[in-house]
């Protein structure tokens, strides 16, 4: 890096990886099944139940 | 398989609550004696030790670091056993996380008031005591993940994922913003010089603020909201993008501490930009957590937890809408050097970290010792009372922000300042910083009320050392479900999700300071600028010491209210030979980039000795000891060579007869003072401050003689 000419192409490959990383992970939200965020949140309060490993 | 029994430990949390409570205290009660000193310099006490120089950074370490940090602790050791179903993985690290970090405070309750202090905000701490910090934290670490490795349960819930993010990446803040050089037992320059100093000083402040005073709250938030309410989260989903959000954008956002600075302008707007965006998973956050209690506030009305825990995440989000509005360009200009800024600060540090501290050891307390709490009507009063003090402690200071603000920007008619003297405008806010001290004693009762009734709780009940679970261990072999979903592949490797959170937070810091510090051409050369002289160097140690950035900064923007009031705007390329920058962030008295040559010596004297003498009913502390003490002139070739290994251009050997040129210019600024009256020994402290002050802001207009030997 010895001048600041050109130097855009680093905030622009950062902006690639984020956006892409977010696209990703919203896909994943939205296709993944509500039952599994159901079980997530209520992981605070499982301290009476069984974990959930299976045997 | 057979279910295993183990027991959670209370031990440890009972440490860090107790450690909490004290320091929670002991770091308010220090602000408030800061803020008492901004009313009536008395309160400084006429002693070295308790000036506001020397005691703000030691509130402002006491409360994020021991009454913050002791509070993270707590939370994360009570919840992380619970929610992965074991023991923590080592007892001996838990007890050395807690004895190392009360150690360290203890560390900077005894160095700072010293003035073994390095300047830079939230990390004034010297050279030996941040190796301790890198120890313990990696301490702190290693057990925590040690014990997600070894868990039984599978699924890391979402609280965990903000503890591994607040661990990795305070590391990675520490280390990068702690690179400093040594040159004696408590003493280090930074290996950063000015602009670059600057921006990865506040690349760290900002963060620390984003991974030490919010991501670890969050993942509390995520765990002791459901378990006071009864309540499962909003929305996972939510909880999901905001975490991945807030941890990508918040680590561009420190330049907004930097606005019209020198700070090259491309990376001033990038720091804008990040930050007006970080207030959409800010407020992810902020919805989630509030959403949570829809359907249960008549269960707020009744609880005194969940009331400090509803105000602590409004006030997250007051805070969280306010920073980026800081943030723009248009708003800073007025709020920047301002008490707007204190203001914003304790909203956050108050309402968010305080109250939601507060909510967490009345969860706590009586659960832990198996009791009841001893008094609500005690627990309410503090609800009110806390936030009337915040109220009291914000709205005065919104006040004298503006106030004072508009003051240095307004001109007469004719084209001049209307309050040329800075001191007009300080007077003008006293009654604010009153009402301000107010505020804070308020909050302060509160504090005191809720140790007494946590204390007599604990008195009533019987403390539950232990607290026996069982569960099953996790299978070896897991088979993944089928079609499961990458995501809960990573949620189930808990090392693979350090790295990943690395990668991200590391992306927006390299991607800032990198440039700045190989592009030359963002710190243009001004040739006249010249190093320091020794006796020069001396002095701003002394400027370091007694902590003058605190309330005075060295930064003229570029605005014609500054230029007019102080001198010529701040170019970066004065600041090279700066190790460590000192730029402030605060005008509580005036900017004094550009000091040099504007008064005389004797009146720097005058000044120094009883500052009311020249600026009557001036709230800055006399400093009658710096004509008591002689420089330790020892010390002097040492920090010579250390500034020629950072680079700064002293002739080779110059560390040879660097005290040889002190005394020499030290000796003709004694006999000048002597000319008007004022006897002083050369070797005195006070000399060299002088020199340093009068060398401030003159090498654009450099004149002969004054520059110190340098290589061309």
């Amino acid at each position: 890096m010895e001048t600041i000419v050109g130097i855009e192409i680093y905030p622009i490959i950062s902006f690639i990886i984020f956006f892409t990383f977010f696209i990703v992970v919203l896909a994943y939200l939205v296709i993944q099944r509500t039952e599994y965020f159901d079980k997530m949140s209520m992981m605070p309060f499982d301290e009476e139940k069984p974990s959930t490993n299976k045997i | 398989m057979e279910k295993e029994t183990f027991r959670y430990d209370n031990t440890i949390v009972r440490k860090f609550a107790f450690a909490t409570m004290a320091f929670g205290l002991i770091g308010m009660l220090v602000g408030l004696t800061a803020a008492l000193q901004m009313v009536d310099p008395w309160f400084n006490f006429l002693t070295p030790w308790l000036t506001f120089g020397r005691i703000r950074p030691l509130h402002t370490n006491a409360v994020i670091f021991a009454f913050v940090g002791n509070g993270i602790f707590m939370g994360v050791y009570y919840s992380l056993q619970r929610l992965l179903k074991t023991r923590m993985w080592s007892d001996a690290l838990s007890n050395i996380n807690f004895w190392g970090w009360q150690l360290i405070i203890l560390s900077a309750v005894i160095t700072l008031p010293m003035g073994l202090t390095s300047s830079k905000e939230y990390a004034e701490l010297e050279w030996p005591i941040d190796i301790a910090i890198t120890l313990i934290w990696v301490v702190f670490g290693l057990n925590m993940m040690m014990t997600i490795i070894k868990r039984r349960e599978r699924h890391i819930y979402v609280a965990i994922w903000f503890y591994i993010a607040t661990f990795v990446t305070v590391a990675m803040l520490h280390v990068v913003n702690s690179f400093e050089l040594p040159v004696s037992f408590f003493k280090s320059y930074s290996a950063y010089a000015g602009v670059q100093d600057a921006l990865v000083q506040w690349w760290y402040g900002h963060n620390a603020v984003a991974f030490f005073l919010t991501t670890p709250y969050l993942g509390l938030m995520y765990y002791f909201i459901p378990k006071a309410s009864g309540r499962p989260v909003y929305s996972y989903r939510l909880s999901i993008v905001h975490f991945w959000a807030l941890i990508f954008i918040y680590i561009w956002a420190g330049p907004h501490h930097l606005l019209y600075s020198s700070l090259p302008e491309w990376a001033q707007n990038i720091g804008v930009v990040f930050s007006i965006m970080l207030l959409a998973p800010s407020w992810g956050g902020m919805l989630n957590g509030l959403l949570t209690l829809r359907g249960a506030w008549d269960r707020v009305r009744e609880s005194a937890v969940l009331k400090f825990m509803v105000v602590a995440v409004t006030a997250y989000g007051m805070s969280t809408f306010e920073g980026p509005l800081l943030s723009l360009k248009n708003v800073n200009a007025i709020s920047h050097f301002t008490d707007w800024t204190v203001a914003h600060v304790h909203i956050g540090g108050l309402g968010w970290n305080g109250f939601m501290t507060f909510g967490i050891l009345y969860y706590l307390i009586p659960k832990m010792w198996n009791t009841k709490m001893y008094s609500n009507k005690l627990s309410d009063f503090h609800f009110w009372i806390g936030t009337l003090g915040i109220l009291f402690y914000a709205l005065p200071l919104y006040w004298a922000g503006f106030t004072q603000s508009l003051m240095w920007k307004e001109f007469t008619e004719e084209g001049f300042l209307a309050y040329p003297n800075f001191l007009e405008t300080v007077t003008q806010i006293k009654p604010m910083y009153a009402a301000r001290a107010f505020g804070g004693s308020l909050y302060i009762t509160g504090v005191i009320v809720m140790i007494y009734n946590l204390i007599m709780t604990m008195r009533q009940g019987t403390f539950q050392r232990e607290e026996e679970a069982s569960a099953l261990p996790l299978a070896k072999e897991f088979k993944a479900e089928k079609g499961e979903g990458w995501h809960r592949v990573i949620e189930r490797k808990p090392i693979q999700f350090l790295v990943l959170s690395l990668v991200a937070v590391a992306i927006g810091g390299a991607i800032e300071i990198i440039p700045t510090m190989l592009i030359e051409s963002n710190i243009p050369t001004i040739a006249s600028v010249k190093p320091y002289t020794p006796l020069e160097l001396e002095g701003r140690d002394i400027y370091i010491r007694e902590g003058c950035n605190n309330f005075h900064s060295q930064m003229i923007r570029p605005f014609r209210s500054e230029t007019e009031r102080y001198g010529e705007y701040s170019k970066a390329g004065e600041y090279v030979y700066d190790h460590p920058h000192l730029w402030g962030s605060k005008r509580t008295g005036p900017d004094l980039h550009r000091i040099g040559a504007k008064y005389s010596d004797s009146w720097h004297y005058n000044h120094m000795l009883d500052p009311g003498s020249m600026s009557p009913g001036t709230i800055m502390p006399s400093y009658p000891w710096l004509f008591d003490n002689e420089l330790n002139l020892e010390g002097t070739p040492a920090k010579i060579r250390g500034m020629q290994t950072l680079g700064v251009p002293y002739a080779e050997g110059y560390d040879q007869i660097a005290v040889e040129d002190l005394t020499y210019q030290a000796e003709a600024i004694a006999l000048g003072l002597e000319k008007d009256g004022l006897q002083v020994l050369p070797n005195s402290e006070i000399v060299a401050l002088i020199s340093y002050l009068q060398r401030l802001g003159t090498d654009i207009k450099v004149k002969d003689g004054q520059a110190a030997m340098v290589t061309n």
